[in-house]
């Protein structure tokens, strides 16, 4: 099992001008690590990050969409694999973190802890799916992930981090959209 | 206000379509409403002018209309008021909190022809409109090809100010 914390910290370094799409738990850890103007939270609906993020990777071809998925969100919204498949952009990289737990709504275990998101996004469509259990092997493929042609799966097989109340809204707040549109020139 | 209905009358796809062109759209984010799948979507997929994304289900329209904001294009959420309805949550969160320009247009399936929605037999269908007052989110009826005329100003507004609009089908487009 990989830690959450330590994989955030191995990717900032590698990121430049990739747009990222965080929501919930990760969104927590990644805005204290990484506080980007290019950093995109995705909250109020749960389970619509990959969603907000593939909206974003059409609009801006040009740059890379790096989506940071909680395991339980993606359940509330499977058929975004089936979409993210049929549309397959070119500029998308999924990244799933499987602790098997609702981390944040208090830690409870999801209905079926062993689901295979890397199986359900192969039969969505989804041709360049991966599955990590080794901080070595996320290390070395790490590049790979950010830079192939998309749409990119990862399910990343990770302990559970820490739970408690976290500060959403601040991590929504205008200042921030304000400053994400601006670096988009929007 | 109740919105008005009319017996006579007829509703044509293209000058919707037009309008929504007017608009500045280019992304139809749909799942097929069989009350505009023959006036609108059907015309819709074979448009240059138009990227179609058809997702699995109505929710999803919302998270990939909000990336489509910021990254400054311009999105119609085409969906039929049971997917309005499974919506609620994302409509809430992106098109009411956070005061995303979120531009729907939706497909009220089954009313009858002459009735307003509001008075309409069937429940899922009165209940639309005041769902939609009660979240703030300015409506129109679009009935007649003489409605037709609201939706390309009413998709800019939505744009400039960042806030959400629902256009109501009551009749089925030809």
């Amino acid at each position: 099992m990989m830690n959450r914390t330590q994989c955030l910290q191995m990717l900032a370094p590698h990121l430049t001008d990739e747009i990222v799409v965080a929501t919930y738990s990760t969104a927590s850890e990644w805005v204290e690590m990484s506080d980007r103007a290019l950093n995109y939270y995705s909250f109020g609906a749960m389970g619509l990050a990959s969603s907000h993020g593939l909206g974003l990777a059409l609009a801006r071809p040009e740059r890379r969409v790096v989506v940071l998925d909680g395991d339980g969100s993606l359940l509330m919204n499977l058929g975004t694999l089936v979409t993210i498949g049929a549309v397959a952009p070119k500029n998308f990289t999924h990244i799933v973190w499987h602790n098997g737990s609702y981390e944040a709504n208090g830690g409870h275990p999801l209905p079926n802890r062993e689901v295979d998101f890397t199986t359900m996004a192969r039969g969505a469509g989804i041709a360049n799916v991966r599955r990590i259990e080794r901080m070595e092997d996320y290390e070395a493929q790490l590049p790979a992930i950010l830079s192939e042609e998309g749409p990119v799966f990862v399910e990343m097989m990770i302990e559970q981090g820490p739970l408690g109340p976290r500060s959403y809204e601040d991590m929504y707040k205008a200042e921030r959209r304000k400053r994400l549109r601006e670096a988009l020139g929007a | 206000m109740n919105a008005p209905s009319k017996v006579a009358g007829v509703l044509h796809g293209a000058p919707i379509i037009k309008a929504v062109k007017e608009a500045g759209v280019s992304h139809i984010l749909s799942v097929p409403d069989l009350h505009t799948a023959g006036g609108l979507l059907t015309p819709i997929r074979s448009d240059p002018d138009f990227q179609l994304i058809r997702t699995c289900k109505e929710d999803e329209t919302f998270g990939i209309a909000a990336g489509l904001t910021y990254g400054n294009k311009r999105a119609l959420i085409l969906i039929q008021y049971t997917g309005f309805l499974y919506s609620m949550n994302a409509i809430r969160a992106i098109a009411c909190e956070h005061k995303q320009p979120m531009c729907m247009m939706i497909g009220l399936l089954s009313k009858e022809v002459g009735v307003a929605p509001q008075e309409s037999k069937k429940f899922g269908l009165r209940i639309i409109e005041p769902i939609l007052d009660v979240m703030g989110i300015e409506r129109h009826y679009i009935d007649v090809d003489e409605d037709v005329a609201k939706i390309a100003p009413a998709i800019m507004r939505a744009y400039e100010n960042s806030h959400p609009v629902a256009m109501l089908i009551g009749r089925k487009p030809i």
